[in-house]
């Protein structure tokens, strides 16, 4: 008996709704992007620039006696959290301790983080400091911006390889679906004010590449069937690509994300955010490459007239044996 | 049809068996570790081996590969620090090679241009105050002279340096063409220093990479903090040896044209006035180690080049009874009085050290001062327990994940499904072996991204299996469809693979650190699943299908 996630036949017409899903989608955008500007993003020090001290004792985490132990230094804003992770012993209590930066391009100097790391000690002696990372609010800020360049780079090229290798409705849905999963996972970000580091951005790109992979399947399943049924309706054409491939995107997803949950359980929480910024990726990015990617090629319409070969609109790869 | 070449089958299988003996001694990482220490140990030796090293070097024969995955200070633990060079440090340096060059080509034309004096800047430029401005043009022209022509790429035929007049001033500046050279070079020469004193310190595979114009990044696994790191490589060890003018206790006096205050390591509140141009600098050191004076207190003694020697044999000889300031980094260490003349080259720094100074001082010196100042944008020390901590938790999730995906396969796709399996499994270890043959670093997010490639690698296995499911739904024989269904799922692999590398390759251009490893992790990764799905797993479907000639295919 083989485990299927999808019947054998499917004839499930995704466009029967379109509008609501489009508008469930432009809904989610909206409130994306409202809650990055009213909530931001909880940047990291790598986009802020500051001070990042992970300590770890014996003894709990007590985050109102370490504030007041800090709190004589006056440093500013500073920010405490207790982590939580399954594979901490009892004995293992973790703690975070953000201190925003200092003056100058420099990064913390050596004495700031000796007297922070004495006032900790002095009230728990048996406290470590497993981690340390201090980044200027000059490289911070260069980060931030190396990292849009880097999005909106990836963007550009895919937009100019699928014109390339398919049609530019093509592209244009693909990069419309790619726009929607980044904000939403911005949105993600924003409304539960989760870190937003530098791996974030890592994140963010693959989930690019990812949403991509899965439209760029279908889609070339839609240009097969576009040059096969030349009197089909362009509606019945999407609607039977993606049924046909259905079952190839609903295993990939669902390896992937076996992958990814076993990845954010047992992996440790310095990387949780960034595997949770890729689970949330493939979700989206599946959802985004049929109800997103296809309902925008279906309105922006598509050339038929395959009739003569056009060697502008791209070549099939293919008969490497034959 | 089904057929693939006998010499088209003996490439794919040795590109695998290659890919799995470079990943092999990933398998055995610390006793490979051991003999690669070692072998490198007894290189600097001078292929002398002790029997130590000889045992630890025979840990692993030297006959198989033994690359490995660097791993990344996120994982071993240690120290990271990014550094800005200020370049502009330098620019006032080369005005005052350059004021050597020009004064004693005005003085010599001192009839036509007047008197001729150098007036203090802070802006880099050098700038001489003369005496008959009529004559201002001639003076210029003089000057202009001296500059010699720069060879670049792009700045053919401009110059070292520009001249320009304002007012009553000749104003000497670098061109555009050697600031870039001279900016080019100081990095050139930080970058070597402080590779000279990490080496020194001896820790294993440090990194030192330029990174932009004007910065480098320094990552030493496994030493205690980013604060050890940059003790060692922040001082500047700029060391000269500068004539006393006079001593002071005012540390708002002015030292007048051409000198410089600066306070004294040792006295508190005690200032030294000196003149501003060294007669030696540590540029002329040979050699510095850590010694005793005759009092038994710890020192460092140095020997000059000759050229050193030749002047400080000089200056000691005509300034017998007069003070004489030992200066690093612009602060006076000691300022002993001449008492004979020194002609050997060699000498003595006393101060208030401690052992440890001295032999840190001894270390400074000997690798070199750097040409410029650095500051410190970025730092960051990993323990190397939260390495280990952070190791442990992606193997285990990574096992897991494999595990995971294998069943899911087998169960989704039966016999086929385990052969995905099989080419999954290689095509991972294929993956690391990419990684050591190439001595990529492997990070925190690097093991994402292998992670991601476990899930993401089945892609292509699932698109021809759903392929060839759909052409036996279309009645095709088993080969037929088999053949057909690796055809038609081509073109999407291909495009859907390139798309994600074009991604990842945009990540490793732009990205910086761990990202910029998860980019490596992730695009090799999608090499590896591509060949293993169009080559490996094909010819394992068809040297199968040779064998059983089934009638019927379930997929």
């Amino acid at each position: 008996m083989r485990l299927s996630l999808v019947p054998k036949e499917t004839n499930v017409d995704f466009f029967s709704r379109s509008w609501l899903s489009l508008g469930l989608s432009g809904a989610l955008m909206v409130i994306s992007i409202v809650a990055f500007l009213v909530f931001g993003l909880n940047f990291g020090i790598d986009f802020r620039g500051g001070t990042s001290i992970r300590t770890q004792s014996t003894e709990a985490v007590d985050v109102g006696a370490y504030r007041d132990a800090i709190a004589p230094l006056g440093l500013g804003d500073v920010a405490i959290s207790e982590v939580f992770d399954p594979s901490f012993g009892p004995d293992e209590n973790v703690a975070m301790v953000r201190i925003q930066s200092q003056d100058g391009d420099e990064a913390i100097s050596v004495e700031t983080i000796q007297a922070v790391e004495d006032a900790l000690t002095a009230y728990d002696p048996n406290i470590t400091f497993p981690s340390v990372e201090s980044v200027g609010p000059k490289v911070s800020g260069e980060l931030i911006w190396t990292a849009i360049e880097a999005v909106a780079a990836a963007m550009a090229t895919v937009l100019i390889y699928i014109w390339l290798r398919f049609e530019w409705q093509f592209s244009l849905g693909a990069v419309a679906a790619l726009i929607h999963d980044v904000t939403l996972t911005i949105g993600v970000f924003s409304l539960f004010q989760i870190q937003f580091g530098l791996p974030i951005i890592a994140a963010l790109l693959t989930i690019v590449g990812y949403s991509l992979n899965d439209t760029v399947v279908v889609f070339d399943r839609v240009r097969e069937n576009l040059r096969r049924f030349k009197k089909l309706d362009l509606k019945e054409v999407l609607n039977l690509s993606i049924n046909e491939t259905l079952s190839r995107t609903m295993m990939t997803s669902v390896t992937t994300l076996i992958a990814l949950i076993a990845l954010f359980v047992l992996g440790g929480d310095v990387i949780r955010n960034f595997v949770f910024a890729m689970i949330w990726g493939v979700v989206v990015g599946t959802y985004s490459s049929v109800f997103v990617a296809s309902a925008i090629l279906l309105r922006l319409g598509v050339k038929r007239d395959w009739t003569k070969p056009d060697a502008e609109a791209g070549t099939q790869f293919g008969n490497s044996e034959t | 049809m089904l057929n693939i070449s006998i010499f088209k089958r003996v490439v794919i299988i040795l590109v695998v068996v290659t890919g799995l003996a470079y990943a092999m001694p990933n398998l055995f990482y610390p006793r490979v570790e051991t003999h690669n220490d070692a072998v490198t140990a007894i290189e600097q030796a001078g292929g002398e081996a002790t029997p130590e090293l000889a045992a630890d070097r025979s840990a692993w024969p030297g006959w198989l590969p033994s690359n490995l995955v660097n791993l990344g200070l996120d994982l071993r633990g240690g120290a990271h620090l990014l550094a800005e060079v200020q370049v502009e440090d330098v620019y006032k340096q080369r005005m005052d090679s350059i004021w050597q060059e020009v004064f004693p080509v005005l003085r010599d034309a001192r009839d036509i241009v007047g008197t001729i004096r150098r007036v203090p800047t802070e802006d880099g430029t050098l700038r001489v105050k003369i005496g008959d401005t009529t004559h201002i043009d001639d003076a210029a022209q003089l000057v202009r002279a001296l500059a010699t022509p720069v060879v670049t790429i792009t700045g053919t035929g401009s110059t070292n340096f520009t001249v320009d007049v304002e007012g009553d001033e000749i104003v000497v500046a670098l061109s555009e063409a050697e600031k870039l050279a001279t900016d080019d070079r100081t990095i050139q020469q930080s970058l070597e220093i402080i590779r000279r004193r990490v080496d020194e310190v001896g820790t294993r595979e440090p990194t030192i990479q330029r990174q932009g114009e004007d910065r480098i990044l320094i990552q030493v696994p496994g030493l205690g903090s980013a604060d050890e790191l940059k003790a060692l490589i922040g001082t500047t060890a700029q060391l000269t040896f500068q004539p006393v003018v006079s001593r002071t206790t005012n540390p708002d006096q002015a030292p007048g044209p051409n000198n410089v205050l600066y306070p004294s390591v040792d006295e508190e509140g005690v200032y030294y006035v000196l003149e501003d141009v060294p007669v030696v600098t540590g540029e002329d050191l040979v050699d510095a180690q850590p010694s005793f004076d005759t009092n038994g207190r710890p020192a460092v003694n140095f020997r000059f080049n000759p050229h050193g020697a030749r002047l400080f044999g000089d200056y000691t000889a005509e300034n017998v009874g007069s003070p004489f300031a030992i200066v690093l980094d612009s602060e006076v260490i000691s300022a002993p009085r001449i008492n004979e003349h020194i002609p050997g080259g060699s000498g003595i720094i006393t101060g208030n050290f401690t052992v440890e100074e001295s032999t840190n001082l001894a270390v400074l010196l000997r690798a070199g001062a750097l040409p410029a100042e650095m500051t410190f944008l970025e730092e960051r020390t990993i323990g190397p327990e939260l390495g280990a901590d952070s190791i442990a938790a992606g193997e285990i999730a990574s096992l897991v994940a494999f595990a995971g995906v294998l069943v899911f396969m087998a169960l989704s796709y039966g016999w086929f499904g385990m052969i995905a399996n099989v080419a999954l499994i290689l095509n991972v270890a294929m993956l690391f072996g990419l990684l050591s043959a190439i001595g990529a670093t492997l990070t925190l997010p690097g093991i994402a991204g292998i992670v991601l490639t476990i899930g993401m690698a089945v892609d292509a296995n699932v698109l021809v299996f759903e392929r060839i499911r759909e052409e036996l739904k279309n009645k095709r024989g088993p080969a037929r469809a088999i053949d057909l269904g690796y055809e038609k799922a081509l073109s999407a692999i291909i495009d859907a693979n390139i798309t994600t590398f074009l991604t990842a390759g945009i990540l490793f251009i732009m990205g910086s650190g761990p990202v910029r490893g998860f980019a490596v992790t992730l695009g090799l990764g999608l090499i590896t699943s591509v060949f293993t799905a169009i080559f490996v797993t094909r010819l394992m479907v068809v040297i199968w299908f040779e064998r059983r000639r089934p009638k019927t295919l379930e997929v």
